[in-house]
């Protein structure tokens, strides 16, 4: 059976060889090394239970009244696109379910995306050769967040609406362009036209999803031509990879992980509640709720829209930057346009133009771990601050305190991160010792006139620093 | 009592002598080949497979017989992926061969520093093989120009279509249905009353015969005490038996202004305000819709308004431009 289904290929498409390399590849071992493989499964998950949510889900902003088994909307006027989703939730079986497996999934991939990031940035894993795959990453982030962005949008329901009002205000903030721009994309004033609706659609359904997908693809050739990176160990050099093969340990381990996000997410989406949009009702832009948040990757910018202070640059009667493009536009650019440029950066500082195949530990290198650690302190306090409002409903802490308080956190924060991580790092690197590993114990030696003396081992900063 | 500490430091003892071995034996990083040979193992694997089928069967049954329940059919495919998974992740670690292989990369990563003296034959294959194509081609600067510029033309015409997207925004995002005149009409048609309202309440209405869905066509009007108002002198009569009406658009983020805060204590409270719950601009009231708090940078554009037969009734346009600002707002125009 197996050796006709080679040959068969084989005799066709010359692939046995390659076949047989592939399955000899080496995968080293790090818990690390599994966000990426996270992400890859979310993402498969999301295109089919998004395909299955196409066969339902009408992209319509005509509006019918609805006549569905959810009795509070009965009788409402609401767009197709809310009545549909209305229908998917409560009449299609199954439907329910897969809607919420899908958006679970969407959150699970970001967060995966994130903290894969947060893995390459920590370890240095996005040094030459991989610098350009990093680049490759990091655009996919951004398309996940637009994707994700407008795969919830769609729904119609208030929470989206809200959420499109601000994004297209976000859009005509842009200098210069900005009013002309949010015009072109929803085809005239806020809340736009039909045509919008479609547009969306088919970005969410078609454009972007084909994009990560493509970019995806090379993101993992760009992995497997130069082989994985490996954290330093005994044998482990720059010139080799050390791991489990594909065949058949890694493809059944890694399997077996896909199977379990799998479970993790149907589980979730079957018995945890997410975005219950029959409860926001449809929206219509002089509609608003309080206490709206979006989704968690969202968070950040919502946070610098509610941080920024209220001033416009306004040149002789022409605002030519309005108060939403800095929380909008400028952080998220910000940060990106670090991302993007601190490979070049750091080769420039440290003028290593080697490439790299080792990974550091984050203690290896303080000043890119200091750096990282201010960056995301950074963008996690003013995520923090986007949802001060909760805090104030829930716990009554003041929300004009709390916003003093944030804005002063938006400095102090990433400074503190940045002061205490190249302490710890510097302190951890002379040291040798591991935070979680090592009992402290001492080896003593009696000598011979009786009196003892500590032994230290050598070798010992090697032995720590291999991984199992 | 003291067997039962000596018994629990035993318990500890062994407790760290099985992780130290546990962890000892993950760091040896084996490059041989072992063959678990585990029929136990097999068995469980095989036991967690068939589970996974079972919970497979549940998942059609319950979409058949039980009305498609979705906590139940999320539990049961849940149930099922999870035993694939601790199926096949038990295969990898007890089943089948573990083996830990060596193998080299391929290098063609060097130091920029480097790049000049570097020789790497592939390399020099295919600049020479580019260089090929343009043997015996004089003027190479002539035909690049050229086609640079066919590249920009190209390129323009093909971005030119975007802008049928949408129309040119001009006066687009100003304009407004509300003309001296123009009454005020809740959700429902019915006119809006000046008796409708009490001091302290607040309600939406919408320009008579505008679509309720444009932007500019809804307006929040509340009612204070007549007293207190503490409009500029300009607006002295826009207010009458202390009703006002403010666009209902932020001119932050443009979100629906859907939050009124009436103080209970007006002594202690801040005065009467109009929030926004996106961003949490706040607009004051009585002094006609100046920003008092939040990234807002604009007032709340006020909507004049007159009593004619008890019903409400604009007396004119906004005092400025409603929605979010951009390039062609005009700061307090």
């Amino acid at each position: 059976m197996i050796r006709r289904a080679v040959r068969f290929l084989d005799q066709r498409a010359g692939a046995g060889s390659a076949l047989g390399k592939a399955l000899r590849y080496v995968f080293p071992d790090h818990w690390t090394f599994l966000f990426g493989e996270i992400a890859l499964y979310s993402f498969v998950i999301l295109v089919a239970t998004g395909i299955y949510l196409t066969l339902f889900f009408e992209p319509s902003s005509s509006t019918i009244v609805y006549h569905g088994s959810y009795a509070p909307l009965q009788g409402q006027e609401m767009s197709k696109a809310y009545a549909s989703a209305l229908t998917l939730s409560f009449e299609v079986p199954a439907g329910l379910l897969i809607r919420q497996v899908h958006h679970w999934t969407a959150l699970v991939f970001l967060a995966a995306i994130v903290l894969h990031l947060m893995r390459i940035f920590f370890t240095g894993a996005y040094r030459k050769p991989r610098d350009l795959n990093y680049y490759v990453g990091l655009t996919m982030l951004t398309l996940a967040v637009i994707e994700g962005y407008a795969g919830y949008s769609l729904l119609d329901d208030l929470l989206s609406g809200m959420g499109l009002a601000i994004g297209n205000a976000v859009a005509l903030s842009i200098p210069v362009v900005g009013g002309q721009l949010g015009t072109l994309i929803w085809g005239g004033r806020f809340p736009g036209t039909d045509a919008f609706f479609s547009r969306l659609y088919i970005a969410h359904v078609f454009i972007f999803p084909v994009l990560i997908g493509s970019l995806m693809a090379l993101h993992l050739a760009m992995v497997a031509i130069p082989r994985h990176t490996q954290f330093r160990g005994r044998r482990r050099r720059e010139s080799n990879v050390i791991g489990t093969p594909l065949w058949p340990g890694y493809a059944l381990r890694s399997l077996g992980l896909f199977f379990s996000v799998a479970a993790v997410l149907f589980a979730l989406g079957g018995l945890v509640q997410i975005n219950p949009i029959w409860q926001w009702g449809p929206y219509e832009p002089y509609l608003g709720t309080n206490g709206a948040q979006p989704d968690w990757y969202l968070g950040w910018l919502i946070g610098a829209l509610r941080l920024m202070p209220h001033f416009d640059v306004v040149i002789g009667g022409y605002t030519l930057v309005p108060n939403p493009f800095w929380g909008g536009v400028l952080f998220p650019g910000l940060v990106f346009g670090f991302l993007y440029a601190w490979p070049a950066i750091e080769r420039r500082l440290d003028r290593d133009y080697a490439p790299h195949n080792l990974l550091d530990r984050p203690r290896d290198n303080p000043r890119r771990t200091a750096i990282g650690a201010a960056l995301f302190a950074w963008v996690a306090t003013i995520f923090f601050a986007g949802a001060a409002d909760r805090a104030f409903v829930q716990l009554g802490v003041p929300y004009e305190g709390q916003l003093w308080g944030y804005r002063a956190a938006s400095v102090l924060v990433p400074t503190a991160a940045y002061l205490l991580t190249r302490r710890v790092c510097e302190h951890l690197r002379e040291d040798g010792g591991h935070p979680g590993r090592g009992s402290g114990a001492r080896v003593l030696a009696r000598s011979r006139s009786g009196g003892f003396e500590e032994l230290r081992p050598q070798g010992q900063s090697a032995a720590d620093g291999e991984q199992g | 009592m003291k067997w039962f500490l000596a018994a629990l430091r035993w318990a500890w003892r062994l407790a760290v002598a099985a992780v130290v071995l546990v962890l000892g034996r993950r760091g040896e990083g084996k490059l041989e080949r072992e063959l678990p040979a585990s029929p136990r193992a097999e068995g469980a694997v095989a036991a967690l497979l068939f589970g996974a089928g079972l919970a497979g069967v549940a998942f059609v049954l319950v979409y058949a017989f039980d009305g498609a329940d979705t906590q139940l059919l999320g539990a049961a495919i849940a149930l099922a992926l999870g035993l694939i998974g601790a199926a096949l992740i038990l295969a990898a670690g007890r089943v089948l061969p573990q083996e830990q292989l060596e193998e080299e990369r391929p290098s063609f990563a060097v130091p920029t520093a480097e790049e000049e003296h570097h020789h790497d034959e592939a390399a020099e294959e295919t600049v020479r093989a580019l260089h090929k194509g343009r043997e015996g081609v004089t003027r190479r600067r002539l035909l690049g120009a050229a086609g640079a510029t066919a590249g920009l033309g190209l390129g323009a015409a093909a971005l030119t279509p975007l802008a049928s997207l949408g129309p040119r925004v001009g006066k687009l995002l100003e304009e407004s249905p509300w003309r001296d005149g123009t009454a005020l009409v809740e959700e429902n048609d019915l006119p809006v009353r000046a008796g409708d309202l009490e001091v302290g309440s607040f309600l939406t209405a919408f320009a008579e015969g505008a679509d309720k869905r444009e932007l500019a066509a809804a307006v929040v009007v509340v009612r204070v005490e007549e007293s207190e108002l503490e409009l500029p002198p300009e607006r002295r009569d826009w207010a009458p038996e202390g009703l006002l009406a403010f666009s209902k658009i932020c001119t932050h983020a443009q979100c629906a202004v859907s939050l009124f805060r009436y103080p209970l204590f007006a002594e202690r409270s801040p005065g009467p305000a109009l929030v926004c719950p996106c961003h949490y601009s706040t607009f004051d009231v009585l002094s006609g819709g100046n920003r008092v708090f939040g990234p807002a940078v604009r007032p709340l554009p006020q909507l004049p308004l007159r009593i004619e037969a008890g019903r409400l009734v604009a007396a004119g346009d906004f005092s400025g431009p409603v929605g979010p600002s951009w390039g062609g707002v005009r700061e307090g125009s």
